[in-house]
């Protein structure tokens, strides 16, 4: 057996991929099923220097994160659904203010208390728009433990890249199931780092190309004293209520997400080429119904799998392009049906689109999605 | 003292405070105390929360984080947490601290960060047009509180006090002196500190109370005072509904980053043989 080979949970393999990117600074509070994020955390950031603070609630612990990015370490933070929902309002202030971090939200049974201990993906829409006022964010989805791995270290990525908060939307089943993965070896990661600028002179904290430019973004404690505020600001950092800085902002923070989102269209897609009937889903729904179309496609019906890793931005052109042959579509998830509507807007009617919800706190059954198929054949 | 005016960012003067305001007593206080400490100005990051006490820190020439409302000492928090190097100095009023905020408030105290905050309080929102807030004296009016504050006031250092906090002081607007004095003690105290700034807001508590514009308002907030020293030789009736000014406490506490290097200190001593996947870390050098 390889060297790098483990057996390990879900939960495990996002901190892992955590302190590959680089992870200095976590910040939490206790939630099923997130919660051997921070424990884990805990035990293995101070053995190299780095720093784990177990907050008051989720509401300080984003903050804390943020405060933490400012300084130019790489922060994270893990919860669930009532702590994402916490979350919300420095989620839009990081976006606003574009302070990279990154937050694992292992998606449980909601609304409210929920199934604390059974998986759900009712966050979807969350994810996109649980903040108020128009902004942007970048959501991934892990289907299987390496990915856990994998997509938190790509979500750092991004997160320095773009310099936006970043979701790692995993839910219940894949993070706490365990699978062996094969670690890539720690010399081949290149380890993503914000551009930052090289000397205070003249430094503007958001000055960037306005069409979706990323500023350099300079830590705290080095000379540049800098503002950062949440009210809108123009490229200088300070406060303004002017119309046209307004909206110079949000199109530039609008564009930089926009135009970088085919780049982060990221998918597993098999025999997606020739189907007529094509099954769309995500997390650890996908895995069932990956199952059910190798069914059909042994039986000779024309099933096509694609499961998506980039959830926002939405990949549009991937989804059209891949689904061309497609005159059906099913969309197989632990919620009342919200991928299905991003679905059915990027398919604008070249597909038939079937919702197939499932909200009982229970995984799918490869046999529900198999009957789906059979039907839509 | 340097140039006073060194410490602000000019070109964002004039502040949007109200003619008459304490507020800008209080920053005044804060720079003065700052520039008699020489404190290193690349080497400070002011974080505020929302409120009018929060716009302070965009005035101010260092780094400074201007968050959500409430939230300001949970972003300190990180601050501090991630870069102990740094001064870490959180600007914040009543509303802010101790409602909104008052979950962080009691957990950094506990914690005893070597956080120094200055609340300033006005005993009113004044930003959302007058308010009561939790520092809003018993039967006062405010504009939610039309007949009288049904409520009972924090005492804010009583607070801080039982919660932890390694220093804690007040002052006021009136007692700039003293003020100065104990800000500059408060950034001097290895861990949580907090000096409360009774400040006057005339255009709301004030107006609202028929109390008069900011001289009878300062005058009222110093009659509502008695300095803690001179208050030890006083009997109690005189001392009914008066606030104590000047040092209140001061403890010897270890002190949170403190603590955390010691035990970081101590995992390293088992684990020196680590080679966990991090090459972050030598960036990591607090």
């Amino acid at each position: 057996m390889a060297e790098n080979a483990k057996l390990m949970q879900g939960n495990e393999a996002c901190t892992m991929g955590a302190i590959a990117a680089g992870l200095q600074f976590f910040a939490g509070y206790p939630i099923t099923p997130s919660t051997e994020i921070a424990e884990m955390c805990s035990e293995e950031l101070p053995k190299f220097g780095g720093k784990f603070i177990q907050m008051e609630d989720e509401i300080g612990s984003i903050a804390a994160c943020i405060g933490a990015s400012l300084t130019g370490k790489k922060a994270m933070t893990a919860t669930s659904g009532p702590g994402f929902s916490l979350m919300q309002e420095s989620i839009g202030y990081a976006s606003l203010c574009e302070i990279p971090v990154v937050i694992i939200n292992v998606q449980r049974m909601g609304p409210s208390t929920g199934m604390p201990t059974s998986p759900a993906q009712g966050d979807i829409m969350q994810a996109r728009w649980g903040t108020h006022g128009d902004h942007q964010v970048i959501a991934l989805a892990p289907g299987n433990v390496k990915e856990c791995f994998e997509l938190t270290f790509k979500a750092f990525e991004y997160a320095e890249t773009y310099r936006v908060p970043v979701i790692v939307l995993a839910d219940e089943v894949i993070s706490h199931m365990r699978e062996k993965v094969i670690l890539p070896n720690p010399s081949s990661y290149k380890i993503p780092m914000r551009a930052m600028p090289k000397n205070p002179a003249g430094y503007k904290p958001y000055g960037a190309d306005p069409d979706g430019g990323v500023p350099l973004m300079a830590p705290f404690g080095q000379g540049y004293r800098w503002h950062c505020t949440g009210l809108f600001h123009d490229e200088s950092g300070a406060p303004s209520g002017k119309a046209a800085v307004a909206e110079k902002l949000l199109h530039r923070l609008e564009r930089k997400i926009e135009k970088n989102a085919q780049a982060m269209e990221d998918y597993y897609a098999e025999s997606m080429d020739d189907c007529d009937v094509a099954v769309v889903s995500f997390g650890s729904s996908a895995m069932a119904a990956l199952s059910a179309v190798r069914r059909a496609r042994k039986e000779g019906k024309k099933a096509g799998m694609l499961r998506l890793k980039t959830i926002w931005p939405f990949p549009d052109q991937a989804l059209r392009r891949l689904c061309a042959s497609a005159k059906k579509i099913i969309v197989p998830e632990m919620n009342q049906g919200q991928l299905v509507l991003e679905v059915e807007r990027a398919i604008h009617g070249k597909a038939g689109v079937i919702k197939l919800g499932k909200v009982t706190g229970e995984l799918f059954h490869p046999d529900e999605i198999y009957r789906a198929l059979k039907e839509a054949f | 003292m340097a140039e006073f005016l060194d410490y602000f960012r000019k070109e964002r003067l004039p502040h949007i405070w109200c003619p008459g305001c304490g507020h800008g007593t209080v920053t005044g206080a804060l720079i003065r105390a700052i520039d008699k400490l020489g404190l290193d100005k690349n080497k400070i990051v002011m974080v505020s929360g929302i409120g009018c006490s929060s716009r302070a820190v965009g005035y101010l020439d260092f780094d400074t984080l201007h968050t959500t409302h409430g939230r300001a000492l949970a972003f300190a928090t990180g601050i501090k947490h991630a870069k102990p190097s740094l001064k870490v100095i959180v600007m914040t009023g009543d509303g802010d601290c101790t409602a909104i905020g008052g979950n962080h408030f009691i957990h950094a105290a506990r914690r005893n960060i070597d956080i120094t905050t200055i609340v300033m309080n006005n005993s009113i929102y004044g930003m959302t047009s007058g308010q009561y807030s939790p520092t809003t004296p018993h039967g006062m009016l405010g504009t939610t509180a039309p007949y009288g504050n049904v409520e009972h006031e924090f005492d804010v250092c009583e607070l801080a006090k039982a919660s932890g906090a390694s220093y804690v002081a007040r002052a006021t607007s009136f007692h700039v002196t003293l003020l100065t004095d104990l800000i500059e003690k408060a950034l001097m105290n290895k861990g949580f500190s907090v000096v409360e700034t009774l400040t006057q807001c005339p255009t709301y508590f004030g107006r609202k109370n028929k109390i008069g514009g900011p001289v009878e308002l300062l005058n009222w907030i110093k009659d509502r005072t008695v300095n803690a020293k001179a208050a030890t030789a006083l009997p109690p009736e005189k001392l009914a509904g008066k606030l104590l000014i000047g040092e209140l406490y001061k403890a010897e506490r270890p002190e949170y980053c403190a603590s955390y290097a010691e035990t970081t200190a101590r995992v390293q001593r088992t684990y020196n043989d680590y080679k966990g996947g991090n090459r972050g870390c030598e960036l990591n050098s607090d």
